[in-house]
């Protein structure tokens, strides 16, 4: 049976690296008497499967993982387990990090890795006035390409990231500059907050937080797992991390 | 108050932010209050190396459950981090609350390694104290130490207020009852509550002695100034472990760290007696926690953390009376899951091997052995009696239970050590390679090498350090005999990093120059191999006016006074100078705890004895009892105590 956990990750605890986590999930999954399946061979390790790894520093409102369990253990959780199953994570999880919801996906689903299209970003520019990021995004998203070079590997790769700034708002100013909300796609690659920010040339990356990813099921957006309570479990997060 | 909004900012430009978060499961953030005296809790090294260490794990427990204390902890900022903290002007920070240190009453480290003390330094200053107590008001912290490493506190003496000699677990409530009673008061006169920590059996307050030097340059004493002082500090010895299951709690970190798993002590001391072991001797007598506790601790920690490993940590931890049945239980036992066990101190005899096998079911990655010497001969002199067969057995049974890594612990520059002895060691790791022959295509020795410093508190204290280019020669061979041997990989601890730590190892109160110098010109993180820097602790000897040769090579007479006499690990000075001849004329000394006493002073001192389960020793090799302590060796040798030669005389 595989479930698809979908959980928030705020405050301090973002500070963590996605490998962090997914060691902290491993032992969660122990903590809550999950039967989780383990993989053949020589060293076999826990049957885990991860979305799209969160940049160190940043927030996020909507993480995802998928855990595979052994269909013959005894205590393979039924119905009523799974909807206390946020709860009994929750429990167990680092402050800061809060299920906010649990189902039963067919194991033939498309992996995270693939199948999220994009992501929403909530995105504070330090030091932006809201005018000139307003002038930038409009600059970016008026353009037909924005051709930047990276160093991949050690070698510097030239690619148009144009195609992967799906939307630009500002959302209005902030203590320390302006909020802008950003919707960039992930395949083939995920466009990273730091390079967005390099195109739009004005204002240093602040607070950041992924506020949802999508998948494309028949041409139409929808997340992996939607939040059970999103207008609850958000302040209830927010309120533990703080 | 938290300093979190202004350090936030900083995490985004550092290495491995979540050093600095906390949030580990088990943390707590205990609340301050005027009453309470306010214990920051550090370890001078960085997050990774700091945040296992049990002994702080232990205490912070202990303090938070008292009504009059709180603990936080902190540990040392990396020099990034440090960099941006000095520049924002904020100051040393707890991970718990990220109060900044200047909001504690008392900043204590855990020392266990020499090289940390620029560290020490470091922190305290960053901290917003005075480095020196003598320049310290009584609003400065309190800065107190502990560990293994105090027990030659002289080297940091001008730098700390008080040091704990000993097991802390009694010691640190009666100093939070002292110093809680002096904060109600207002924390009048500084040196009224140093009088008063100086009351407290195991406290030493360094400020309250006075260390007298003959023209010689030699030390003549080390006396109290004061009448609160005792002449003689003597260390605290908890008679019972079982009373104190602590950590309760043990924090589970977020990021990785060293020995990230549960780590549960089985016993606390050792008596086998190795010569070189400062560990084995300050922390006697032998006492073992009763395997019900220790069945307790491992499957509600298991639970309680969700690591799926755990340690039974202890010197030599197959000496604990019924270890087969502990690890049994605990890997046969349903609800603690899919655990392995790990004894990271273990004899080297057939025995052990049998129970690693059993424990290690699931990862068998390495498994290491430290036979510290390579004759026998030589380790009559070390007294670690490991006969070669017992050796061969152990590597043996290793192979044949499927082990293919092997890794081989040594030391060189022990006191009579011969080059035959110096190339013993690549007989033996040949011979080991040989057996593993037998069982595998390609077996692979590691042999790791370190430079034996001496220290104090242990029979070698008299001995003169090798010469960095003596330890470099011995490894030169090392290198030059096993260069064609591609089965067998050599590791080598640095020479230069060595001589370091005989610096401070067994000097007196003037290295604090030194100490404070290397500091000043940036020498911090000198244990990490990147940021150690010989030169750093060369010029300021010069400075200083004090020669290596004095005081890491050189051979102490009988009569010296140690910079640590004031001191008792509960060792009589006279069981040492014997154990030491003992040495040189490579007799071997069998296990107390099964044989008669040899009135080392450790029980008799306090009034405890060793709490050991089973009156008969272990199974196993020649470190049992019934040792086949085969008499070798007729040439006692002898080391002749050197005077220093005052500095800028001759040469």
């Amino acid at each position: 049976m595989r479930i698809r956990v979908r959980f928030s990750k705020l405050g301090k605890v973002r500070w963590t690296s996605h490998r962090d986590i997914a060691r902290v999930w491993e032992r969660v999954i122990r903590r809550a008497g999950l039967p989780i399946a383990y993989s053949q061979g020589f060293s076999p390790h826990p049957k885990l499967h991860f979305g799209l790894a969160l940049s160190t520093g940043h927030e996020s409102l909507a993480e995802y993982v998928d855990l595979d369990l052994a269909d013959d253990a005894p205590n393979l959780p039924g119905p009523a387990e799974l909807d206390a199953l946020p709860a009994r994570l929750s429990a167990v999880l680092p402050v800061g990090i809060e299920v906010d919801a649990v189902g039963v996906i067919p194991t033939s689903t498309t992996s995270l890795q693939q199948a999220v299209e994009s992501c929403e970003w909530d995105i504070e520019v330090r030091g932006a006035a809201v005018a000139d990021l307003d002038a930038a995004v409009a600059r970016v998203l008026a353009a037909p390409e924005l051709v930047v070079t990276r160093q991949r590997k050690g070698k510097d790769v030239t690619d148009d990231i144009r195609p992967y700034v799906l939307d630009l708002a500002v959302v209005g100013p902030t203590d320390a500059g302006a909020r802008l909300h950003a919707h960039l796609a992930t395949q083939p690659r995920g466009l990273r907050v730091a390079e967005l920010l390099s195109v739009l040339g004005c204002g240093e990356e602040g607070a950041v937080r992924r506020t949802h990813q999508w998948t494309l099921v028949d041409g139409a957006r929808t997340e992996p797992l939607a939040a059970a309570s999103e207008a609850t479990s958000t302040p209830l997060a927010e309120r533990r991390a703080s | 108050m938290t300093i979190w909004t202004q350090l936030e900012p900083l995490l985004g430009k550092v290495q491995k932010p979540a050093r600095y978060i906390g949030c580990e499961d088990g943390a707590q953030v205990p609340e301050h209050h005027p009453d309470r005296a306010a214990w920051l809790l550090a370890y001078p090294d960085t997050y990774e190396i700091g945040l296992p260490n049990q002994g702080l794990q232990i205490l912070r427990e202990i303090v938070n459950e008292r009504a009059d204390g709180v603990a936080e902890r902190a540990y040392a900022p990396w020099t990034d981090l440090e960099a941006l903290l000095r520049a924002e002007g904020l100051p040393l920070f707890s991970v718990d609350s990220h109060r900044a240190a200047g909001d504690f009453d008392l900043l204590a480290f855990n020392l266990s390694a020499e090289l940390t003390y620029t560290n020490l330094v470091n922190l305290i200053d960053l901290a917003g104290c005075p480095v020196r107590s003598v320049d310290r008001s009584a609003d400065d912290l309190l800065v107190g130490v502990g560990g293994h490493c105090t027990y030659n506190p002289e080297p940091i003496a001008d730098f700390v207020d008080f040091v704990v000699l000993g097991d802390g677990e009694e010691a640190v409530g009666e100093i939070t009852e002292v110093v809680a009673a002096w904060k109600r008061a207002g924390k009048p006169d500084r040196l009224e509550v140093l009088r008063s920590l100086a009351g407290i059996a195991g406290v030493y307050v360094p400020c309250l002695y006075t260390p007298v030097y003959g023209d010689d340059g030699l030390l003549v004493e080390t006396v109290p100034n004061d009448p609160a002082a005792p002449e003689v500090v003597e260390k605290r010895t908890i008679a019972d472990l079982g009373e104190w299951p602590y950590p309760k709690q043990q924090l589970v970190p977020l990021t990785e760290v060293v020995h990230d798993r549960l780590n549960v002590e089985v016993f606390r001391g050792c008596t086998r007696g190795c010569r070189f072991c400062q560990a084995g001797m300050i922390t006697r007598p032998v006492r073992e926690r009763p395997a019900e506790q220790v069945r307790t601790m491992v499957s509600e920690g298991l639970k309680r953390t969700g690591y799926d490993e755990v340690a039974l940590t202890s010197l030599s931890t197959a000496d604990f009376s019924g270890i087969e049945e502990v690890v049994r239980d605990t890997v046969d036992d349903p609800s603690c899951g899919n655990v392995s066990v790990s004894l990271p101190s273990l004899r080297v005899d057939a025995f052990t091997v049998g129970i690693a096998g059993e424990i290690q079911k699931a990862r068998r990655t390495g498994l290491t052995f430290a036979p510290e010497a390579g004759t026998w001969r030589m380790r009559q002199v070390i007294n670690k009696l490991i006969r070669e067969e017992d050796l061969y057995a152990a590597v043996r049974s290793a192979y044949s239970q499927g082990w293919r890594r092997m890794k081989l612990y040594f030391l060189v520059g022990l006191p009579t050590e011969t080059d035959e002895d110096t190339l013993g060691i690549a007989r033996l790791a040949r011979n080991c390679v040989e057996i593993g022959r037998e069982h595998h295509k390609s077996p692979s020795v590691t042999v790791s090498v370190g430079g034996f410093v001496p220290k104090a508190f242990t029979p070698f204290q008299w001995f003169g350090q090798n010469t960095r280019e003596e330890l470099a020669r011995k490894v030169n061979l090392l290198r030059d005999e096993l260069r064609r041997d591609r089965a067998v990989q050599l590791k080598w601890h640095d020479p230069k990093a060595t001589v370091a730590e005989g610096l401070v190892s067994r000097g007196d109160r003037r290295m604090a120059d030194v100490i404070e110098d290397v500091w000043r010109h940036g020498g911090t993180f000198q244990e990490w191999s990147e940021h150690f820097d010989l030169r750093l602790w060369e010029d300021a000897l010069e400075r200083a006016g004090l020669r290596v040769e004095d005081l890491a090579y050189r051979h102490r007479a009988e009569d010296e006074t140690l910079p640590w006499d004031h001191l008792s690990a509960g060792l009589h000075k006279d069981f040492l100078w014997q154990d030491w001849r003992d040495a040189l004329d490579e007799v071997g000394l069998e296990d107390c705890r099964w044989t008669p006493c040899y009135d080392c002073g450790a029980c008799t001192g306090y009034g405890v004895e060793h709490v050991v389960a089973s009156a008969v020793p272990p199974a196993g090799g020649s470190q049992g009892t019934g040792q086949d302590l085969a008499v070798g060796g007729e040439v006692p040798v002898t080391l002749l105590a050197s005077k220093p030669v005052p500095a800028g005389a001759g040469s």
